[in-house]
């Protein structure tokens, strides 16, 4: 059974009198610094396949590989930071179904998992579930080498233990009926489908995991995806609904700061959010936001070593939520105080006409000293900022819808 | 018997007809995926079902039954639906 609820919470809470369980044997981690050698690689997930781009040790130029799997749908692409080499996409294609495929030299070849994500056969009479497609990878935890972890639509969470060669799912959340519930049905998710994105694995501790369905809530598990509780004190939902149902809370991205690992920063449905563990109320930061631009939009980008700056990129969700970038004027914003102001950063993109905007996986910082930022756009087109939003410039256009943009050390 | 193969599971058998067993269309799917490992998954969820997109003939009927008898003689194509942009 899941531990659920605000009185589980208070539970879990008051055994050690701070927070869960599991951070009282925490200890802080420190800033990393950039590294510096080695080169950015920038992995680019589009509706008709996926590119890496490599920059030069200035991040000034950048260099296409690419298509790989030209025509598949890959909705996400994420180097492994533990060995620095190995690749995985997640990957189908209109026609066929969903699967996951490997490479180990960094694009160079590439082999299909023996196993993808696939929900278990539903017994005789009853409707079981099929993945329709992966739609989030995120590598495990740095003492669990070939430990990764996926999100599907329809809502499914998964593990790997050999690095992406077989995934079987994690039946503690997939399979909780109260979970269950609040997963709701097609329609209680984005026009593609639900999504289960945003898993986070707590830099301290790998069985202190992090996820957010879209809808359905951010949730915690404190003992590596057993049990999960659901965090969405303080997130607000759709006007007229009921907040305390848990299938209309909408989170769009979720991250945590790797400088604090007990802050997580939020872009919902309704806003944006910071979150300070132990508490587990979310505050909404995006009021701070200016009115006619508003706090709605997909992507969430925090700093690799300050966490108190954060990224966003609006789009218009007014009447029936355009999606767009509002006014047709790009533009992200900076919070380089937790969420107190915000800063218009839009120099170098278009000032004008641009209709596009960027999806929750689709924006990502580097790790180096200044940020360099990235995003791709629904119009096909990858950007880069090497001053952490400062000034941004067009690396590739034509490009198909761009689903996802990571940015990564090769090595 | 034959397998008429669609080009988007040709990554997987390398040409567009291939030669593959089974009493059922279920087991010629079993023999498909021995020979060609991931093939299956492609064309038919872990519940059993059909692709929503992918279609199977038999001698130019459609089958929509996985329990479908085949004999030797029969040919399988295996079809991809049509599909916008």
């Amino acid at each position: 059974m899941s531990r659920t609820g605000p009185r589980a919470e208070r539970r879990s809470r008051s055994r050690t009198g701070r927070g869960s369980p599991a951070r009282a044997q925490k200890t802080p981690t420190p800033a990393r610094r950039p590294r510096p050698a080695g080169r950015v690689l920038v992995l680019v997930a589009t509706r008709k396949g996926a590119w890496l781009y490599r920059g030069d040790a200035a991040r000034r130029t950048w260099r296409a590989d690419g298509p790989h799997f030209l025509g598949h749908v890959v909705n996400h692409l994420v180097l492994d930071p533990r060995d620095g080499r190995t690749l995985l996409a997640a990957a189908k294609t209109g026609h066929l179904g969903p699967t996951v495929f490997r490479s180990t030299d960094l694009g160079r070849t590439w082999k299909e998992a023996a196993r993808p994500p696939a929900f278990p056969k539903a017994p005789e009479g009853e409707k079981g579930r099929a993945v329709d497609h992966t739609f989030w990878l995120t590598p495990g935890h740095a003492a669990e080498p070939g430990a990764w972890y996926a999100g599907t639509s329809p809502h499914g969470l998964f593990r790997s233990a050999d690095g992406g060669v077989t995934w079987d799912p994690v039946s503690g959340l997939n399979d909780d009926p109260q979970y269950r519930s609040w997963m709701g049905g097609a329609q209680d998710g984005t026009p593609d489908g639900p999504k289960l994105h945003s898993i986070i694995v707590d830099p301290r501790d790998p069985a202190h995991l992090y996820l957010g369905m879209s809808s359905g809530g951010v949730h915690e598990s404190l003992d590596g995806g057993r049990t999960w509780a659901p965090l969405v004190r303080g997130m607000e939902v759709v006007e007229a609904l009921d907040p305390s149902n848990i299938t209309f809370h909408d989170p769009h991205c979720v991250r945590l700061c790797p400088s604090d690992p007990d802050r997580l920063y939020q872009q919902n449905h309704c806003g944006i959010y910071r979150l300070d563990r132990p508490s587990s109320e979310w505050v909404r930061i995006g009021k701070s936001m200016p009115g006619r631009i508003g706090d709605i939009g997909f992507p969430m980008v925090v700093h690799p070593r300050d966490a108190d700056t954060a990224w966003v990129f609006p789009m218009d969700g007014t009447s029936v939520w355009p999606r767009t970038s509002p006014g047709g004027k790009p533009a992200s914003y900076v919070t380089r105080d937790g969420g107190r102001s915000w800063r218009r950063l839009d120099s170098g993109l278009p000032e004008r006409q641009a209709w596009w905007t960027v999806k929750r996986q689709a924006m990502a910082a580097d790790a180096r000293d200044p940020v360099g930022l990235y995003l791709g756009t629904t119009g096909g087109e990858l950007w880069a900022s090497r001053d952490e939003g400062g000034r941004w410039g067009c690396v590739a256009r034509h490009l198909p819808e761009i689903y996802a943009v990571e940015a990564a050390e090769a090595r | 018997m034959k397998v008429l193969i669609p080009t988007p599971l040709r990554s997987y058998t390398r040409a567009g007809e291939v030669e593959a067993t089974g009493a059922t269309l279920a087991e010629l799917l079993g023999d498909l995926e021995r020979r060609y490992p991931g093939l299956r998954f492609r064309v038919i969820d872990e519940q059993e079902r059909m692709r929503p997109h992918i279609r199977f003939f038999v001698n130019g009927e459609q089958v929509f039954d996985l329990t479908r008898p085949l004999r030797p003689e029969d040919s399988v194509q295996v079809v991809q639906a049509l599909s916008g942009g």
